[in-house]
């Protein structure tokens, strides 16, 4: 299979604080990677560095994406390459609605009823004329950051814990809007590739993982079948498994 | 019958002790530069405008093929050239210039001038000794025309005092949307507008008016703008500047007069070049049970210097509330903005008046948010700063909507 993503050696500071110590990584065309890992172990801050935000200061290593070197590239050019991320707390743009967001990343590829259905599909057709993320709830919030990427179609999405905040009712919603926006609902691959990352693992009961990884203190250690790798962490905890790698 | 006299008389010895006093804020202007007369001939439709002065109305939210507008009034410089009700409104409401309303209606003393006091400063003395005309609008009680009034105050020549009385009566249970474009067709025109509005909502009455003014670099601005709401009646005000003006003095009040009345002032500043701009709005809840909320947005970009201002005043004894929303953004190291929020309650033990108040820069962690989506840099700086301006206003031409939306592009890239 292709490779799609590269990391080699990475090492990011934010803040003059060093927080990816040398992490390689590669993900294959079509590949889904769950990333699990502690709070502050730097799972938040890798997505962020593969997406370009300034806030994470690359101090060695590269990120090859489609054969390209992106490492000096800004966000804007990721995303224009076919990189997305759906943030777990994004910010609040008051007077800009999310209809008019979905239209302006939509550029003409989705007529307005194909993002009406898309977003009825995610229960948030009543959001469509809101400000984006004002007043959103954590459901809402994660919804909404799926229904941007299926607008924006990008063919590596990174996304920051899609379960977190949200009750039980909704996290079905979500894991099939994630299922919808890597294709996974179709029979044909659309070579869409993934990387999740769980605090909680919850997601892997909706989400079919090809791989999973810890990242512990900045490293990634372990890696496998994603559900071996949780039952493990739910054995040894997430120490345990840096212990014995 | 036209009006007493005696009240004429009255007014104008008024205007005349003040015809010298410099208004309360704002820099003063040598009115004697401007002492250019000049009429114009009528039209027999908005296509008869020359294109400079059909470009510059359609600029400031005219739509001239008035397709989706209830009647036109249209002035260029001291003559008014055109005025117009659509068939289908005819007996609904009334257009004429206020010159001719004061000769035909003796009732109309009641009204001229008794919202805004004609010795208030050098400026309303000016439109009362030197009137040249203005626009009378009326609609009758319980009508509710489905679209706009349009009204354009088109200034064509140079080193003119154009000194217009506007008066706008929504009679009882009545709904009116008015748009007013005060406007240039020459952009490097020297000169001054004056306008006196006197807006009167019946009670259960709505008046929606929006003014867009489109000035250029060397033209000074004094509006004089009140409103009397009665019972049950809303007033909802949109005011639009994004365009240069050398200077811009302004404070329109809704004085909430009749118990259950609203007022809803929204503002729109945009500071370019070295433009002095000072604009408020003023609620006054005198009745039971009002509400007031005014917002205002401004944006200071190259030298401009923006005095955004806002006050609330609680004079009634039982509830009110009200609230005000005054933001500001800088796009240049070299402009200024002061806001200037101040709420009063004159023994009103009940009312509750609220404001906030920030001036800050666009959020880079949005920007980045935007672009994380495909949207460059330019395009979400734009973006932000049109939700941010709250452009959402009704009945605006898309093309004006575009042209808005080109020139905050243009200004934002600068401040990048």
């Amino acid at each position: 299979m292709q490779e799609m993503l590269r990391v080699e050696d990475l090492w990011v500071s934010v803040d003059e604080r060093q927080i990816l110590k040398g992490v390689n990584l590669s993900i294959n065309y079509g590949e889904v990677l769950v990333l699990f890992g502690p709070n502050g172990a730097g799972k938040t801050s890798f997505i962020m560095t593969l997406m370009g935000f300034p806030k994470y200061v690359v101090e060695q290593g590269r990120i090859y994406f489609k054969g390209e070197d992106i490492t000096n590239k800004d966000v804007y050019e990721r995303a224009q390459l076919g990189m997305g991320v759906s943030f777990q707390r994004p910010p609040t743009v008051r007077g800009v609605t999310l209809r008019k967001i979905i239209e302006i990343i939509s550029d003409g590829r989705i007529n307005k009823e194909g993002f009406v259905e898309y977003a009825e599909r995610l229960n948030l057709s009543g959001h469509l004329d809101r400000g984006l993320n004002d007043g959103f709830s954590g459901g809402e919030i994660k919804r909404s950051e799926l229904l941007q990427l299926m607008v924006q179609r990008p063919d590596m999405v990174l996304i920051d814990e899609p379960e977190s905040g949200v009750d039980l009712e909704n996290i079905t919603l979500v894991g099939e809007a994630i299922n919808m926006l890597l294709g996974k609902d179709k029979v044909k691959d659309p070579k869409r590739s993934a990387i999740i990352i769980t605090h909680t693992g919850y997601i892997l009961d909706y989400v079919n993982a090809d791989k999973g990884y810890i990242i512990f203190e900045g490293k990634l250690i372990c890696g496998g079948d994603p559900r071996d790798i949780l039952s493990e962490i739910k054995r040894h905890g997430y120490r345990g498994c840096a212990e014995c790698r | 019958m036209s009006i007493s006299k005696i009240y004429l008389s009255d007014i104008r010895v008024r205007a005349e002790r003040v015809k010298d006093k410099k208004a309360a804020i704002g820099p003063d202007i040598d009115l004697s530069r401007y002492s250019e007369h000049i009429e114009r001939g009528r039209i027999e439709n908005l296509e008869g405008l020359s294109r400079q002065a059909k470009e510059a109305a359609v600029m400031a939210g005219i739509d001239v093929k008035e397709e989706v507008r209830s009647g036109s009034y249209i002035q260029v410089d001291h003559s008014v050239v055109y005025e117009r009700i659509n068939k289908a409104y005819e007996g609904k409401l009334e257009i004429m210039s206020t010159t001719e309303a004061l000769s035909k209606y003796d009732w109309l003393e009641e009204y001229y001038w008794r919202v805004i006091p004609v010795d208030q400063d050098k400026y309303t003395a000016q439109a009362e000794l030197n009137m040249t005309h203005g626009y009378f609008i009326r609609v009758f009680p319980h009508q509710k025309p489905e679209y706009p009034v349009q009204a354009c105050l088109l200034v064509a020549g140079n080193y003119i005092s154009q000194n217009v009385h506007n008066i706008i009566i929504v009679e009882e249970g009545a709904e009116l949307q008015v748009i007013t474009g005060c406007t240039l067709a020459k952009r490097d025109a020297e000169g001054v507008h004056i306008g006196i509005s006197e807006f009167f909502v019946k009670k259960g009455g709505k008046l929606f008016f929006t003014m867009i003014h489109s000035w250029a670099d060397n033209f000074h601005v004094r509006p004089r703008t009140g409103a009397i709401v009665e019972e049950d009646g809303a007033f909802f005000s949109n005011y639009v500047l994004l365009k240069p003006v050398k200077s811009l003095q302004m404070f329109p009040a809704a004085y909430l007069k009749g118990d259950r009345s609203s007022a809803k002032f929204n503002t729109i500043l945009y500071g370019l070049k070295d433009s002095y701009i000072d604009v408020g709005s003023r609620i006054v809840l005198e009745g039971e049970d009002t509400r007031g909320e005014s917002t205002a947005r401004a944006i200071a970009a190259d030298e401009s210097v923006i005095y955004s201002r806002g006050d609330l005043i609680a004079k009634t004894r039982g509830y009110c509330l009200a609230h005000l929303d005054c933001r500001g953004i800088l796009f240049s190291n070299k402009a200024k903005i002061y806001a200037i929020p101040q709420l009063v309650s004159d023994g009103a033990i009940k009312a509750e008046l609220s404001h906030e108040a920030s001036i800050g820069p666009i959020a880079e962690e949005q920007v980045e948010y935007l672009m994380s989506r495909g949207i460059s840099r330019e395009d979400a700086v734009s973006v932000i700063t049109s939700g941010f301006l709250n452009l959402d206003i009704p009945f605006i031409p898309e093309f004006l909507d575009r042209n808005i939306k080109e020139v905050i592009k243009a200004t934002a890239k600068e401040a990048l």
